[in-house]
């Protein structure tokens, strides 16, 4: 073999790109791709006998026949959905407010502000909810005190508070996309399409809105998805009522060990994640790629 | 409306009032939070029964932060695993980041896309797929060789590898972005002036690289000592904080809970603050 120096420095370089490609390949197929086909064979089998299996769609089938596990299934997609708009609302108004109208410091301030409660687990900020919310908490207290209830109410275990949690914890996640669109909005835009006459309403639905149209979408796909497979603030602040998907998977896989119907419900979950994912994408008419690395 | 136009007092008003309510909303769990890891009470709850430091210290019979055990055990454990996530992801990460800024082979734009997929995977999902594929791979040594592998069994590694099949796509994004803006003509200067690939590397590439990579460290550890979902589904007997702290307020709170989130509160703010004075020194 002759020594070529040129080919040499060509097997180096490819080498060197081997050894870059072996955790790539190690991580995505070893924890990514195998996981999910191993779900999904377990989700499409069944258990005649003690370590007998055979192909079957029967743990699909218990979850459409089962009005509870379906149930459970639309109602989470459909809390997951008005949590996504509601934070979406309350974001949007801070958001314009950094972006377009502080300035300097106060604008540096307000989103660091924005940031912190973020740099703390999701695990305290629940805690903090529930102190201020159960019975004998803060809130019932004071608004027993003030007169405004006659006794304490019970303020946790309702829908409504889980979807102030979930609103709670995904406000970040919204905030930071829309900063990063509106920025981007030439102010002197507005400022012409005000000089032509148009009001606060169209200038929102024609200019703003169209141009924030990327950050929106890809805030509303992190909160939905965060919020879909959310599992630690349903059942702290929603209790035995929440009857959230996260937590039938849960029971299946953990407490029941019933791996067959717990990985069935994992894969429906995940379609309705990768579904919405997809309409919002087709909806706005973005790239997947684009939007992850927006956010 | 923008500051150039003319804006109505309602809404300058209204702009201040929303903001001062949101920013309430914001703080008011974590002020709870703190104010009742000081009440003289068994219970996180009004009324305000004078100020007590025995949640810390302990005292009166109550068992304060620092003697509770398997709490400070679970601080132990979470920061353990969290040092480890955060190695292995920054170092894939950087990995990953040169090969998608820098290679050029057939199947790039798949793999790079596929490398944001665990983003939108629910964290839930991510634990029972990588729990059932362990224990598919630990039946398999078992029946073909006789091999007991443990590791693959519900515990801290499936853990750290949980949380790393998720965290190391965030690393990626973050190192990738700043090695995207990077001027290669001062890797071609180094070269041409007779710099080994190593030299080089190790002079330019890594400095200039050095703040992603403090930044990726540092949301890696935090998103590893927050995470709960993938966690629930892998652990052991060896519960983080997370999971423990998870356990505890089921049962009914105690304000040791509050004591070890004002802890953390403080250690995430000296965090911030670090990666913020580091960051300013950088840019």
């Amino acid at each position: 073999m002759s020594a070529d120096p040129a080919r040499m420095r060509t097997l180096q370089t490819r080498l060197l790109w081997g050894l870059l490609l072996a955790p790539a390949l190690l991580w995505l197929i070893g924890l990514i791709v195998l996981p999910h086909v191993e779900l999904a064979l377990l989700s499409l089998r069944v258990r005649v006998a003690p370590r007998v299996y055979e192909p079957s769609l029967a743990q699909y089938r218990t979850f459409f026949e089962e009005p509870l596990y379906w149930h459970t299934f639309v109602r989470t997609a459909v809390m997951s959905v008005i949590a996504t708009a509601l934070t979406l609302l309350l974001a949007f108004p801070i958001a314009w407010t950094i972006a377009k109208i502080a300035r300097g410091q106060m604008r540096a301030l307000l989103f660091v502000l924005c940031l912190i409660p973020f740099w703390v687990s999701e695990t305290v900020r629940t805690l903090g909810w529930m102190i201020l919310l159960r019975e004998s908490g803060v809130l019932p207290q004071a608004l027993a005190a003030l007169g405004l209830t006659a006794a304490p109410v019970e303020l946790l275990y309702h829908d409504a508070t889980i979807l102030v949690g979930l609103v709670y914890t995904s406000l970040l996640f919204m905030v930071v996309p829309l900063i990063g669109a509106l920025d981007t909005l030439d102010d002197s835009l507005i400022e012409a399409a005000y000089d032509l006459g148009g009001s606060g309403i169209t200038i929102l639905r024609d200019i703003v809105i169209p141009h924030a149209a990327p950050g929106i979408t890809a805030g509303c796909i992190v909160v939905f998805m965060l919020t879909v497979g959310n599992y630690l603030t349903p059942t702290l602040l929603g209790g035995k009522n929440s009857l959230w998907f996260t937590e039938q998977i849960y029971t299946q896989f953990i407490t029941r060990f019933n791996w067959e119907q717990g990985a069935a419900f994992g894969f429906l979950l995940l379609v309705l994640s990768t579904a919405i994912v997809w309409l919002g994408l087709k909806l706005a008419g973005q790239k997947f790629g684009d939007v992850m690395r927006r956010t | 409306m923008i500051p150039s136009l003319p804006r109505p007092a309602w809404l300058r008003a209204g702009t201040a009032v929303y903001a001062t309510a949101f920013f309430a909303f914001l703080f008011l769990p974590l002020v709870v939070v703190a104010v009742f890891a000081f009440n003289d009470a068994p219970y996180p709850a009004p009324p305000w029964r004078g100020f007590t430091l025995d949640w810390f210290g302990g005292g009166k019979g109550r068992t304060g932060l620092f003697a509770d055990g398997p709490l400070l055990h679970s601080l132990a454990t979470s920061a353990w695993v969290a040092a480890w996530v955060t190695l292995l992801s920054v170092a894939v990460g950087t990995a990953n980041a040169f090969l998608i800024e820098r290679a050029r082979f057939a199947g790039k734009q798949a793999l790079s896309l596929l490398m944001l997929a665990p983003l939108v995977i629910p964290g839930v999902i991510l634990g029972i797929s990588i729990l059932a594929f362990a224990s598919r791979l630990a039946q398999l040594a078992d029946d073909l060789f006789g091999l007991e592998l443990d590791f693959l069994r519900p515990g801290l590694t499936l853990v750290v590898l949980g949380q790393f099949s998720y965290i190391v796509a965030i690393a990626t994004l973050t190192i990738a972005a700043r090695l995207k803006r990077f001027d290669i003509t001062l890797e071609e200067a180094a070269y041409n002036l007779g710099a080994s690939r190593a030299a080089v590397f190790a002079t330019i590439t890594l400095p200039y690289l050095k703040p992603a990579l403090i930044g990726a460290a540092v949301i890696s550890f935090l998103m590893s000592f927050e995470n709960f979902n993938t966690t629930l589904m892998l652990v052991g007997s060896d519960p983080p904080l997370t999971v423990l702290m998870y356990g505890r307020m089921r049962e009914g709170a105690s304000p040791v809970l509050n004591a070890v989130s004002l802890f953390l509160m403080l250690a995430s703010a000296a965090l911030a603050i670090v990666l913020m004075k580091g960051g300013r020194r950088a840019a």
